[in-house]
């Protein structure tokens, strides 16, 4: 079994006087696709914007207990935020391109963290999108508008982002939530491939995406967690009767 | 009915000073009009040229001093500051356009003008003295288009940015400002509408000598003081040269209208 990377213990979170996560706890593994299901205001997503400390950004918030990344408490003291994000990339459930170039987004995180020359952004920039499979797609219009892409090329994109931003981890919320099923086959098997070199977060509304992806599953359930466990275990024999229930689709 | 009532009202008034204004610029042509040096309607002089230049000088001053000052203001209140804050200080900023001009030009006198004299030099009345306060009387309709274009811009732009471990400076800079680059730009142009349209304030505080200015501390006399100035004792052909000033200030104003109407109706970028 490889270490953990990520522990949270005991992790609650509020925004203003609404709880939203509750005494949270779960150790996610190096290189590990770490699925997180749950129906809609579980806390899912906040537990991922809790990780990558966006919800810093929504007035009111505040958390309790420890949330630990390699090791470090992220919301002790001496926390560098904006370095945090960059080792904890994040794709949305929508695409959000940035209202410039194909090229412009993906080198956008790069040139914020201090990459120069163009030669290397340009390396950097080819790399990431051959990782997403999207280089040979959009390769002759780098310099064209990335909001022409379609939904999903949009969505690769924004993985092609994240990636060329080198991070550890890789947080994706919902992120094929409003693709077709082939977008959705294609990001999925990215993720695969990605495996060897990230750890993989992935919060989804989409019970079988997780069957399909993670190695090991939590279920999230008014903001606790109701169980965590190897997939396939969750899948054909989960120990609690609510998870039952979910993956049954009697609720959510 | 109303709306059209206010259409022909425009009408009516373009044709009147056109058809005041245009005879005179007919009768000496239009090039000594525009580029004419000397102002001496007693004479039968009607070179516009400084008024033109002075109306230009002082309106780029009142950019130069308004918009850097006012896109500050939109972005710290917008970015950095709470909604709390922003809703109790957007009002009062706004209120400031409801000051009348001559209360503008008033300060512009006693606080402005001794404070040029005094530690810059020249005669007070100036360039610099209109481009201050009319930067000033700008600063609300640029602050508060830009905070609302700002505002405009979707959160998930800023959010993406910010998980991409952007900070909030960079985030501001390279993705909020371009997002809202039409709007920003259209309150510029509205500003500076603003700027050359107005009289009252620069009267009190430009010197109005009919000459081109040589430095930033020089009297100054624009367009629409020219007219205000002179119209009360003016007759015949000084008068329709009067209104001639008034076809060319016509003429800026339509143009500006005309680039903010487009830069604000093509949102997307």
């Amino acid at each position: 079994m490889s270490e953990a990377v990520v522990r949270a213990e005991n992790f609650r979170h509020f925004f203003g006087e609404r709880q939203t996560l509750r005494r949270i706890n779960l150790e996610i593994r190096r290189n590990e696709i770490f699925g997180i299901i749950g129906p809609a205001g579980s806390g899912k997503s906040t537990f991922l914007r809790a990780l990558n400390r966006l919800n810093d950004l929504v007035p009111g918030s505040r958390t309790e207990g420890t949330l630990e990344v390699c090791g470090q408490d992220i919301y002790g003291p001496g926390t560098s935020v904006v370095e945090l994000r960059r080792r904890l990339g994040m794709v949305f459930a929508t695409p959000i391109p940035l209202p410039r170039s194909i090229f412009e987004n993906v080198a956008f995180g790069a040139r914020m963290a201090g990459v120069k020359g163009r030669a290397r952004l340009n390396e950097l920039v080819a790399d990431s999108l051959r990782k997403t499979a999207l280089w040979e797609e959009v390769m002759d219009r780098l310099d064209s508008s990335a909001l022409k892409l379609s939904g999903g090329q949009q969505q690769r994109l924004c993985l092609a982002r994240i990636l060329a931003l080198k991070p550890e981890f890789i947080m994706l919320d919902e992120p094929t939530s409003g693709l077709d099923p082939i977008s959705t086959m294609k990001i999925e098997e990215t993720l695969r491939q990605l495996q060897s070199e990230f750890t993989i977060i992935l919060v989804t509304n989409n019970t079988k995406q997780a069957a399909r992806v993670a190695d090991r599953t939590a279920f999230f359930l008014n903001g606790e967690i109701v169980e965590v466990d190897r997939t396939e275990k969750i899948f054909s024999a989960p120990s609690d009767q609510r998870t039952n229930d979910y993956i049954l689709g009697k609720f959510g | 009915m109303i709306a059209f009532s206010a259409v022909s009202i425009l009408l009516i008034i373009t044709i009147f000073i056109f058809g005041e204004g245009m005879p005179v610029m007919v009768k000496y042509g239009l090039r000594k009009f525009l580029f004419g040096l000397d102002w001496f309607p007693l004479e039968r002089s009607y070179g516009l040229l400084p008024m033109i230049i002075g109306s230009l000088m002082v309106t780029g001053g009142a950019l130069v001093i308004g918009v850097p000052f006012g896109l500050a203001c939109a972005v710290v209140l917008t970015e950095f500051s709470s909604k709390r804050l922003r809703r109790f200080l957007k009002p009062i900023i706004e209120l400031l356009a409801g000051i009348p001009s001559v209360v503008y030009g008033f300060i512009g006198v006693v606080i402005l003008i001794p404070f040029i004299r005094d530690h810059l030099g020249g005669p007070g009345f100036s360039v610099l003295a209109s481009s201050v306060i009319l930067g000033i009387m700008i600063l609300p309709t640029i602050i508060s288009i830009s905070i609302d274009s700002l505002e405009a811009v979707p959160r998930t732009y800023r959010e993406g940015s910010i998980a991409l471990g952007a900070t909030r400076w960079q985030t501001t800079r390279m993705v909020m400002f371009p997002a809202a680059k039409s709007g920003i730009i259209a309150s510029i142009i509205l500003g500076m509408g603003r700027a050359i349209g107005e009289t009252m304030a620069v009267i009190m505080v430009a010197g109005n000598a009919a000459t081109i200015p040589r430095s930033l501390l020089d009297p100054v006399r624009t367009l629409t003081s020219n007219i205000a100035l002179e119209l009360g004792y003016a007759a015949g052909e000084h008068r329709q040269a009067l209104f001639a000033t008034g076809v060319i200030l016509f003429v800026i104003i339509m143009i500006l209208n005309t680039i903010a109407n487009m830069t604000s109706r093509k949102r997307r970028p």
